[in-house]
């Protein structure tokens, strides 16, 4: 019986989400809306380093911040998918009380509701790295590429950056919607520390820590690896780790953040319940 | 008993003749800025997630030249392009998707019923969201001195000065143009609020001079105030920026001019015309769920 509530909470959720966010145009202007914006944040990338490099994109640093920058596409999807639909349903649709009062399990239901982000994250990831291939001299020999390892490591960190949503929806339970998303000005924020767009040794030394503490890191460069492996090569940063050990530290990082997360969503669920939260809406 | 204590007989009092005209648009910017204010100080998480975390973003694009060896102007320019973005996005999610939310919330009706100007209304909700605004661009100008180096060599206030002051009034007349387009929109708001961030932050040179694209995509995307705006603040406040600038700065002054006065008075003439529509097709109070 848990099973199955659990299974239909996720299920619905994903398919509401997914009409949500499809829906709201016809399929021409959804398509643009889904390329353009991160063929655009890549753009400003592959600008900034083609002023000042000059056009050579030969360099092991072009490959670097490209894949970087397009796989971190996942950390703003998948986070704001999940943590946004608090403010949709509870201040747009104004249904969250309804949800909690239905029987389904909202932690879950709030992940099903992740479900259409990551697929639309999933067709700009894809876009992005296509027109890397195709336009920006990217190279990634398909013959070469380790797929299990790619697969294995998409999964892990897909659900490591959806639990961390979790998270997220937990704090926006707790406060007023304001300007911006919330997991998007995270995942803004994050980006500085997870060595998307440039290896961790450019931080300032004292910063580096917090970057070796987040699993986006380790994601990332076994994303990169396990499509080029040469570029893993080209800086220190973790090359003295096999892609065994990144495995094994991203796991338990996403583990503890995981399960951080849970519980900082039990938390704030419980707060929210107590303040009379779940169903406020802000509207200065 | 109650009903005649004085804050309600003053309630009961008729309509003030004096609140016409400029004395009434100044109020009701005040009004609506006001909850807009008070709303801030009583719950401050705006500042983790409006201020500090953008921030943060900002420091990832300085890193990204740093990693490359640029210039240091270039890291000037982020940081320039980084405090520029909070008035983009205030424009874009305080002022026009957010008379979607006040449809939305029922409050779109009460704005067009009420004897004020629409106008006022927007200029009221970009006040009240300029606090953040403002702590966000500040925040990230003192940033880029104290963390990365950053100095800011002026060679005239008084330039300096026009172009901010024609920027911000070209484009919030463009963010109030904006605004009457959204009176026509349902759920699209808020895409369409979110498809015109990274592709004006790449059109508009946020992150790098416009001059790097070329001219007829730059010339293209000086419909955007900002675009012009940033250009012409860099080669004043940078001593080799003038090496990077698309256009001289008097010819962008000239332009910024204009763009102000047929902003301004396009979004007028669009707010009238749009609401008219609107309240013909019955759109103000529907909502398309």
């Amino acid at each position: 019986m848990q099973t199955s509530t659990s299974w239909r909470s996720f299920r619905m959720a994903a398919w509401l989400g997914w009409v949500i966010e499809s829906n709201w145009t016809d399929p021409f202007l959804f398509a643009v809306y889904s390329i353009v914006k991160p063929i655009s944040g890549a753009a400003i990338l592959v600008i900034m380093y083609g002023i000042i490099s000059q056009g050579n994109y030969d360099s092991a640093l072009f490959p670097y911040i490209y894949l970087g920058n397009a796989f971190y596409i996942y950390v703003g999807a998948v986070m704001t998918g999940v943590s946004w639909a608090v403010v949709d349903d509870r201040e747009h649709y104004k249904t969250l009380k309804y949800m909690y009062i239905a029987p389904i399990y909202i932690p879950l239901y709030l992940l099903g509701r992740g479900v259409a982000r990551f697929i639309t994250g999933s067709i700009a990831v894809f876009i992005t790295i296509a027109a890397g291939l195709l336009f920006l001299n990217v190279k990634i020999n398909f013959a070469e590429v380790d797929w299990l390892l790619f697969f294995v490591t998409l999964f892990v960190g897909v659900v490591m950056l959806a639990l961390l949503g979790l998270l997220l929806a937990g704090i926006t339970l707790t406060v007023a919607r304001h300007e911006g998303f919330i997991g998007e000005a995270t995942a803004g924020a994050l980006y500085i520390f997870s060595g998307a767009i440039f290896p961790l040794d450019v931080l300032p030394e004292w910063l580096r820590p917090v970057g070796y503490f987040m699993p986006t890191t380790y994601w990332l460069e076994l994303l990169r690896r396990s499509l080029v492996g040469d570029v893993a090569q080209a800086f220190p940063t973790l090359a003295n780790f096999s892609n065994m050990e990144i495995l094994g530290v991203l796991l338990a990082l996403s583990v503890f953040f995981g399960t951080v997360s849970i519980y900082v969503f039990r938390w704030c669920d419980a707060r929210a319940r107590e303040l009379g939260l779940i169903d406020r809406t802000t509207n200065y | 008993m109650d009903s005649l204590k004085p804050d309600n007989i003053a309630a009961l009092r008729p309509y003030s003749r004096k609140d016409t005209g400029w004395r009434l648009f100044l109020k009701t910017i005040i009004a609506r800025a006001y909850p807009r204010i008070i709303g801030q100080q009583r719950e401050v998480s705006w500042l983790v997630f409006d201020v500090i975390m953008p921030m943060l973003a900002v420091i990832s694009y300085v890193l990204v030249y740093r990693a490359l060896n640029a210039p240091e102007e270039y890291i000037g320019f982020v940081v320039m392009g980084g405090a520029m973005t909070a008035f983009w996005m205030n424009i874009l999610w305080s002022m026009s998707s957010q008379l979607y939310w006040e449809k939305e919330q029922g409050n779109l009706a009460l704005y067009i019923m009420a004897p004020n100007s629409m106008m006022a209304i927007l200029l009221g909700m970009a006040l009240g969201g300029m606090l953040a605004t403002a702590m966000r661009a500040i925040a990230v100008t003192l940033l880029g001195m104290f963390m990365f180096g950053v100095t800011y060599t002026v060679s005239s206030y008084l330039q300096l000065f026009l172009v901010f002051m024609l920027a911000m009034v070209a484009l919030y007349g463009m963010g109030m143009m904006m605004a009457s387009a959204f009176l026509l929109f349902g759920r699209e708001a808020w895409h369409m609020a979110n498809l015109a961030q990274e592709p004006i932050f790449l059109a508009s040179g946020f992150y790098f001079p416009i001059k790097s694209l070329p001219f007829w995509v730059a010339a293209g995307a000086s419909i955007i105030p900002l675009t012009l705006g940033m250009d012409a603040m860099r080669q004043l406040v940078f001593p080799t920026g003038f090496q990077f600038g698309f256009m001289s700065v008097q010819l962008e002054i000239i332009i910024l001019s204009v763009l102000s006065v047929v902003f301004v008075v396009t979004a007028k003439i669009l707010l009238a015309y749009i609401e008219k529509i609107a309240v013909r097709e019955g759109r103000i109070t529907e909502s398309r769920r």
